[in-house]
C-alpha cells in the first residue's frame, strides 16, 4: 500500500540557498569544539608558534643583511661567530616552527575526525527519532544528502579552512606588527593596499560564492534526476526510453556544467588576480621605500629594513590570498551545517507514555508480577505506574478497540471517521477494502506511527497514549507489504526481529513462515549474503524473509499488512498454517487484497472511505449478501 | 588512470591545453619578479638611484600584468576544461549506462552508479582541475627557481640539491603509505551511505521494531571505522608538511651561513642574497603543492577507478552485424532454453524450456515462489540472453533482432514497476511519446485506469512523485499497463501486473485485452488462478522446468501443482 498521499517536497529544495544566519550557524559549529577545549587550546598555541616562526624567518632577513651580513663587509678580518650564533638561534626558532605546526595538525586532525564523527552518529541518531510523517514529507535524497554532501562540506571547513584562517590570521597580526615596527608610513601604503584586495575579494567572492551556489543547486538537480533514472533503469530498457532519458540528462549536465564553470573561472582568478596586486603593492612598496631611504626624508630606512620589509608585505599578502580562496568552502559549509542543524532541530517523535511492557509470571499467590529471571514464561504484563510510587500488573492478552476514533494526514482530509472496532484476545481479525479506504491507516494508529485526530484507542483497557512508544511496537509484529531487508546475511535479517535469537530459533521461524525451503537451496544457505534491494530474491522471497523476521520476535500481536501478496497461494497456505499455529490465543490483523487470505478471520472488516461498513464472520458476511459478498462474488470492484 | 579518462575531455581538450601552456607562461613571468626586484634593490636602492627604481618598477609591473594576464587566462581554461571534462564523464557514464543490459545493471548496485555519476565524477574533476594548474605550475616553479638559484649562484643551488631528493623519497614513501588506507575510506564511505539508505527505506521497519538503538550502533560503528581510517590515512600525511618546513628552514639557514660567505668574500650582492632568499621560499611553497596534489590524486585515483569500472563494463550482449528490422508476428518458441543469471551452466535458473505459443494466444504462467517465472519472460524481449538454446519471435532468433524493434514489438510490465515523476500524461508517453490525448484516454480505459485518473482533480495532468508514490498500487499496476499498451505491441508480457487489482477490474482489464487487443499474444504471470484459467493454455512452472501445459480444465485434471493451488484459493469458498 502506498504511503499516505500528501505532498512530497520536491529535489534539491533547500540546497543551493546561502545560510540564512551564517554568525548563530557559526557559533553552533564552534560549540562543538567545547569537548576538545583543552587540546584545542594547544592548537592555537601551536598556530601561533609556528606562525611566529614564520614571521620572524621574515624579520630575520633585516637582522641579517643589516646586522650581520652588512658589518662583515666592513671589518677587516670577518667575524663569523655573531653570525654563528644567531644561525643557531634561528634553527632552534624553525625547528620550533616546525614541531608546532606537525604537533598542531596532527591534534587538528583527531578533533576534526571527532567533530565530524560526533556530528555524523548524532544527526543519525536524531533521523531515528524523527515521526513517521517527516519520512513521508521528505525525499530520502533530500535526507541522504545531509549525510553525504553538508557533513562532506563541513569536513573540508574543520579539517582546512579553520585551521587555516586561525594560521592567517596570527600571520596577519604578527606580520603587521613587525611591519609597524619597521616602518609606519610603508606599512600605510600596506594597508591601503589590503583594502583595495579586500574591495576585489569582496567583489569576487560574492559573485563566486553565488554561482557557488548554483552550481549546488544544479548539482542537486542532476544527482536526482540521476538517482531516479538509475533506479528505473530496467523500465527504461523495456521502453527503449534510453534516447529521451539521455536528452533529459544531457539538458542538466551542460546546466551543470555552465554553472561550475563560472564557479570555478571567479574562484580560480582570484588568486592570481591577489598575488599580482601583491606584485603591484611590492612594487609601490620598493618605490616609496626606495624614494624615503635616497632622499632621506626618514632617515631610519636602511637598505636592510626596505629589503625586509618588502618580505614582509609577501608575508602579509599570501595569508590573506590563502584565505580569500577558502571563502567558497566556508560559505558552502555554513550553508551545509545550517541544513545539518535544522534536521538537529526537528521535533522528535513525542513519547509522553509511562506504562511499559514486562515478561510477567504468577506468583504463588496466583498474582501478575514481573519475570525477573530472562527465561521467557510467554505471558507479557503492562506494567503501570501508580500514583504512589507502585506498579500494577495487567495482562497484556491482546484486546484493542477503537472509539470513535478520527484520523487525517493532514488536517483538511480526515481519512478514517468514527471508527469503532473490537478485537478480542486470540481473535484474528481482517480489513478488507479498496485501496486508500484506510486499512493500512488503522494499523498505523495501533502502532502509533500517527496520532489520533478524535476519539481513543484502548489496548488491554490502557490508553495507548499513555503506553510508552517502544514498548507498544516491541508488542506488536509489523509485517509491511513493501519489505525492506538489510545488507547482511539472511540469518542476519531474520534475527532482525529478535537480536538475541539463536541460529535455532532464526531457523525455527525461518521453517514456521515457509522460508527455510527457498534459503537452504541459496548458494550459501543462511549465509548467504543479500543486500538492501535483495536483488537476488524474488519479490516473494523477500516477503517470506519478512515473515520469519516476525516470527522470530514471537510478539504477543501480529499486524499482517499485504504480507503475503507475492506469494503464491500455495506457499501461503503453508505460510499461515504456521502462522496460525505460532499466533494461536493472540490477537492477529490481517490486511490482504486475495479473500482467500482473510476468509479464516473470526472477524473481517469491510471498510469503504474510511469508515467500517460491514464485520463479522466470512459466513455471516456472505449471508448478509452485502458488499463483502458483492467483492467475493466478484460483483463489486475492489480498487 | 586519470590519463586513461582524460581522453574523454574531447572538445575541452583545448583548453585542457592551454591550460598548462597558460601556466607555463604565468610562471614564467611570475618568476622574473624575485630577479627585477633584486635589480630594483641592488641598482635602485642600493645605489641610491631613483630612476632606476623607476625604471625597474615599471618594468616589474609590465611583468606583472603579464603574469596577472596568463593567471587570469590559466584560471578560465582550467575552469572550463574541468567542468567540460566531468560533463564528458557523467554523459559517458550515462550513456554506458543506457547500453547496460540487465546482467550488467544487476552487476553494479543502483546506489553504486550513482555515487560513481556523483561524488566520484566531482572527485575526479577537482583533482583534473588541481592536474592542469597545479601539476605543472608546481614542479615547473620549483625547477625555475632552482635554475635561478643556480644563475645567482651555483655554490648555493647545491644546497637544495642535497634536500630535495631527500624530500622526494620522504613523500613517496608517505604517498605509499597512505594511499591503501585512502582506499578503505572510500569503502567505508560506501558502507555508511549504504547503511543511511536503508534505514531511511525501511525507517517503518526500524520503528515497529523498536530497533533505533540497533541502527544507531550500527551506524556508529562504521561511522567510527571511518574516524579511524581517516585518522590514520591523514596523520600519516601530516608528516609531509613539516618534514618540508624543516628541510627548507634548513636550506634557509644554511644558505644564510654560506651566502654571507660568498658576500664577504664578494662573490653575491646583498640584493642578490635576498632574491635567492625569495626562490627558496618559492621553492618551500612550490614543494607544499606538490605534497596538496599528491594527496589529493592518491584520493582521487579510487574515485578514478570506480568510474572506469562502468565505462569498461562490456555490454553483454551484441547486436547482430544484420539485423531484422522487422517482427512478422507475436508468435514464440523456446527450443531447449538454458538460462543462468551468472552464466554457469551449473547455477541454472531455468533448464530444459520448450515452449510454442502462436501469435494472438493468451498464455497464463504459474509457478511457486522463486520458480523462475519472471526469468522466462524476460528472455522475450532480451532482457537477458539464453545461456543455451533459443528463443525466438516471429519465427526469428530474438538475437537476430534490432533491439530496438524487438522492445518495441514486446511491452513487458515488470513485476517491480517504476512511475516517474511528472504528469500522467507524461508517464503514458514513455510507450509513445506522439500518442494523441485521445488514444491516452483509450489505453487507459482498456487498463481499467481513467475511471480513477478522471476522479482525480487534475486527471490526466495530475502530477505523479518520484517512484509513484502519491498513486496506489493498484493504480500504479494498472497506469503501468496503459503505458505498456500504448506502445501497439505485437506481444503483451503482464509480470505479476495485476497482483494489487481486484479480482473484477482484473476480469475487467482481461476482457478488453480480449476484444480490443484479439491480435497481440498475451502472457500473463499471475498468482490468482481466475487472472489466467480463461487463458487459450496455462504453463505450470517448478523449479525452473515446465511441470506441465495445458488448458484450466486439462490442469485441474491431471497436474498435482495445480490442484492444490487452485484448491488453496478455493478454499473456505468451499468449506
Amino acid at each position: 500500500m502506498a504511503g499516505p498521499m500528501h505532498g512530497r517536497q520536491g529535489h534539491g529544495h533547500g540546497k543551493g540557498q546561502g545560510a540564512k544566519d551564517p554568525k548563530k550557524t557559526l557559533k553552533r559549529l564552534m560549540s562543538y569544539f567545547k569537548a576538545y577545549k583543552g587540546r584545542f587550546v594547544v592548537v592555537l598555541l601551536c598556530i601561533l608558534l609556528g606562525a611566529l616562526a614564520n614571521v620572524s624567518a621574515s624579520l630575520f632577513l633585516k637582522a641579517l643583511i643589516d646586522d650581520y651580513v652588512a658589518p662583515l663587509l666592513l671589518q677587516a678580518e670577518a667575524d663569523f661567530s655573531p653570525l654563528l650564533r644567531v644561525l643557531t638561534t634561528m634553527a632552534c626558532i624553525y625547528l620550533g616552527g616546525a614541531v608546532a605546526s606537525f604537533t598542531y595538525n596532527r591534534l587538528m586532525i583527531g578533533i576534526s575526525q571527532n567533530i565530524l564523527q560526533d556530528v555524523r552518529n548524532s544527526l543519525f541518531a536524531k533521523v531515528q527519532t524523527l515521526p513517521v510523517r517527516y519520512f513521508d514529507t521528505h525525499t530520502h535524497g533530500d535526507m541522504m544528502s545531509h549525510f553525504t554532501n553538508d557533513i562532506d562540506t563541513l569536513r573540508q571547513m574543520l579539517s582546512q579552512s579553520i585551521p587555516q584562517l586561525c594560521s592567517s590570521g596570527i600571520t596577519i597580526l604578527a606580520v603587521s606588527f613587525a611591519m609597524l615596527t619597521t616602518s609606519i608610513p610603508l606599512t600605510l601604503v600596506v594597508v591601503l593596499g589590503v583594502f583595495g584586495m579586500l574591495r576585489v575579494v569582496g567583489t569576487l567572492g560574492s559573485k563566486s560564492g553565488k554561482y557557488f551556489l548554483a552550481q549546488q543547486q544544479s548539482l542537486g538537480k542532476a544527482n536526482g534526476f540521476i538517482e531516479e533514472m538509475i533506479h528505473g533503469q530496467k523500465v527504461i530498457k523495456v521502453f527503449n526510453h534510453e534516447e529521451t532519458a539521455k536528452a533529459d540528462f544531457d539538458a542538466l549536465n551542460e546546466e551543470l556544467r555552465a554553472n561550475a564553470t563560472r564557479a570555478n573561472k571567479f574562484a580560480n582568478i582570484l588568486m592570481p588576480i591577489m598575488m599580482n596586486i601583491g606584485n603591484l603593492l611590492y612594487v609601490v612598496i620598493a618605490i616609496v621605500g626606495g624614494t624615503l631611504a635616497i632622499t632621506g626624508v626618514t632617515g631610519a630606512l636602511t637598505l636592510g629594513s626596505i629589503a625586509a620589509f618588502l618580505q614582509l608585505t609577501r608575508s602579509f599578502v599570501n595569508p590573506i590570498s590563502q584565505v580569500s580562496q577558502q571563502m567558497n568552502s566556508i560559505i558552502m559549509a555554513l550553508a551545509g551545517a545550517e541544513r545539518i542543524f535544522a534536521l538537529m532541530d526537528e521535533e522528535p517523535e513525542p513519547d509522553e507514555g509511562t506504562v511499559t511492557l514486562v515478561t510477567a509470571k504468577y506468583d504463588a499467590k496466583g498474582e501478575l508480577t514481573e519475570n525477573d529471571s530472562d527465561e521467557h514464561t510467554g505471558t507479557w504484563a503492562w506494567k503501570i505506574p501508580q500514583d504512589d510510587g507502585t506498579f500494577s500488573y495487567t495482562k497484556l492478552t491482546g484486546d484493542v478497540r477503537f472509539f470513535d476514533v478520527d484520523f487525517g494526514y493532514t488536517e483538511e482530509k480526515l481519512v478514517l471517521q468514527d471508527i469503532y472496532l473490537c478485537a478480542e484476545p486470540g481473535q484474528k481479525v481482517a480489513f478488507v477494502g479498496a485501496t486508500g479506504a484506510g486499512k493500512t491507516t488503522i494499523t498505523n494508529l495501533i502502532n502509533r506511527f500517527y496520532d489520533l485526530a478524535d476519539g481513543k484507542i484502548r489496548y488491554d483497557g490502557i490508553n495507548i497514549n499513555k503506553i510508552k512508544k517502544a514498548d507498544l511496537r516491541r508488542s506488536l509484529g509489523i509485517v509491511l507489504q513493501e519489505t525492506c531487508l538489510f545488507t547482511g546475511s539472511v540469518m542476519d535479517n531474520i534475527r532482525y526481529g529478535k537480536l538475541d535469537a539463536s541460529d535455532e530459533e532464526c531457523i525455527a521461524a525461518a521453517q514456521l513462515a515457509g522460508a527455510d525451503d527457498f534459503i537452504t537451496r541459496l548458494p550459501q544457505g543462511y549465509d548467504t549474503l543479500i543486500d538492501g534491494e535483495g536483488g537476488q530474491l524474488s519479490q516473494g522471497q523477500r516477503q517470506l524473509l519478512a515473515i520469519a523476521r516476525a516470527a522470530v520476535a514471537d510478539p504477543p500481536v501480529m499486524i499482517l499488512d499485504e504480507a503475503t501478496s507475492s506469494i503464491d497461494t500455495r506457499t501461503e497456505a503453508i505460510v499461515q498454517r504456521g502462522m496460525d499455529g505460532l499466533m494461536y490465543g493472540r490477537t492477529v490483523f490481517v490486511i490482504a487484497h486475495r479473500l482467500s487470505t482473510v476468509q479464516n478471520s473470526d472477524v473481517i472488516m469491510v471498510l469503504e472511505q474510511g469508515r467500517i461498513i460491514e464485520s463479522g464472520t466470512h459466513d455471516q458476511l456472505i449471508s448478509e449478501h452485502g458488499k463483502y459478498y458483492q467483492l467475493y462474488t466478484g460483483a463489486f470492484e475492489l480498487e | 588512470m586519470i590519463k586513461k579518462l582524460f581522453s574523454r575531455a574531447r572538445e575541452y581538450k583545448r583548453y585542457a591545453f592551454l591550460t598548462p601552456l597558460f601556466v607555463l607562461l604565468e610562471v614564467g613571468t611570475d618568476v622574473l619578479l624575485p630577479l627585477l626586484m633584486a635589480r630594483l634593490i641592488d641598482y635602485g636602492i642600493d645605489g641610491s638611484d631613483l630612476g632606476a627604481v623607476w625604471k625597474y618598477g615599471l618594468f616589474l609591473l609590465g611583468t606583472a600584468a603579464l603574469a596577472l594576464l596568463f593567471g587570469v587566462l590559466s584560471g578560465r581554461t582550467a575552469a572550463v576544461a574541468s567542468a567540460g571534462f566531468a560533463k564528458n564523464l557523467r554523459h559517458d557514464i550515462f550513456y554506458k549506462v543506457q547500453d547496460f543490459s540487465f546482467t550488467n545493471i544487476d552487476h553494479f548496485s543502483t546506489a553504486s552508479i550513482v555515487t560513481r555519476l556523483t561524488t566520484d565524477v566531482t572527485n575526479v574533476q577537482n583533482s583534473f582541475q588541481m592536474m592542469t594548474r597545479i601539476a605543472v605550475r608546481a614542479p615547473f616553479t620549483l625547477i625555475v627557481s632552482f635554475l635561478m638559484v643556480l644563475s645567482l649562484s651555483p655554490q648555493l643551488a647545491l644546497i637544495f640539491l642535497c634536500i630535495i631528493p631527500f624530500l622526494a623519497l620522504l613523500i613517496t614513501v608517505l604517498v605509499r603509505r597512505a594511499f591503501p588506507l585512502f582506499e578503505k575510506v572510500f569503502k567505508t564511505y560506501d558502507k555508511l551511505n549504504n547503511v543511511v539508505q536503508e534505514n531511511l527505506r525501511g525507517i517503518r521497519v526500524v520503528k515497529s521494531y523498536v530497533r533505533e538503538d540497533h541502527e544507531t550502533e550500527k551506524f556508529a560503528t562504521v561511522s567510527g571505522e571511518m574516524y579511524a581510517l581517516n585518522c590514520a590515512a591523514e596523520k600519516i600525511m601530516a608528516f609531509a608538511m613539516p618534514a618540508m618546513q624543516l628541510a627548507v628552514y634548513a636550506a634557509m639557514i644554511l644558505i644564510s651561513w654560506f651566502g654571507a660567505r660568498l658576500v664577504v668574500g664578494g662573490n653575491l650582492s646583498t640584493g642578490q642574497l635576498t632574491s635567492v632568499f625569495t626562490y627558496s621560499m618559492q621553492i618551500l611553497m612550490s614543494l607544499m603543492m606538490v605534497a596538496m596534489v599528491l594527496v589529493m590524486l592518491t584520493m582521487s585515483k579510487a574515485s578514478a577507478e570506480r568510474i572506469a569500472e562502468v565505462l569498461d563494463e562490456v555490454p553483454d550482449l551484441t547486436a547482430p552485424a544484420n539485423p531484422v528490422r522487422e517482427v512478422k508476428d507475436g508468435s514464440i518458441t523456446f527450443h531447449h532454453v538454458d538460462f543462468s543469471y551468472s552464466k554457469d551452466p551449473n547455477k541454472l535458473a531455468l533448464s530444459g524450456v520448450d515452449l510454442d505459443i502462436h501469435s494472438g494466444e493468451t498464455v497464463g504462467i504459474l509457478g511457486g515462489t522463486g520458480s523462475a517465472k519472471s526469468s522466462l519472460v524476460q528472455l522475450i524481449p532480451r532482457l537477458y540472453d539464453v545461456t543455451a538454446g533459443s528463443v525466438k519471435v516471429g519465427g526469428v532468433d530474438v538475437r537476430e533482432y534490432d533491439l530496438e524493434v524487438l522492445r518495441d514489438t514486446v511491452a513487458m510490465v515488470l513485476q517491480k514497476n517504476v512511475l516517474f515523476s511528472g504528469t500522467i500524461k507524461e508517464n503514458l508517453r514513455w510507450g509513445d511519446p506522439n500518442a494523441s490525448d485521445e488514444e491516452l484516454v483509450r489505453v487507459c480505459k482498456l487498463a481499467c485506469a481513467d475511471e480513477f485518473i478522471s476522479t482525480f482533480p487534475d486527471g490526466y495532468d495530475t502530477h505523479i512523485e518520484q517512484g509513484g508514490s502519491n498513486v496506489s498500487g493498484g493504480q500504479k499496476q494498472r497506469l503501468c499497463i496503459a503505458r505498456a499498451l500504448l506502445k501497439k505491441p505485437k506481444i503483451l508480457i503482464l509480470d505479476d501486473s495485476t497482483s494489487a487489482v481486484d479480482t473484477k477490474t482484473d476480469a475487467a482489464i482481461r476482457k478488453a485485452f480480449r476484444e480490443e487487443i484479439p491480435n497481440t499474444t498475451k502472457l500473463i504471470i499471475a498468482q490468482r488462478i481466475s487472472s489466467i484459467q480463461d487463458a487459450d493454455k496455462i504453463i505450470v512452472l517448478d523449479n525452473g522446468r515446465i511441470a506441465a501445459t495445458g488448458t484450466h480444465e486439462e490442469l485441474l485434471a491431471t497436474n498435482q501443482i495445480y490442484q492444490q493451488v487452485y484448491y488453496s484459493q478455493q478454499k473456505g469458498g468451499l468449506e
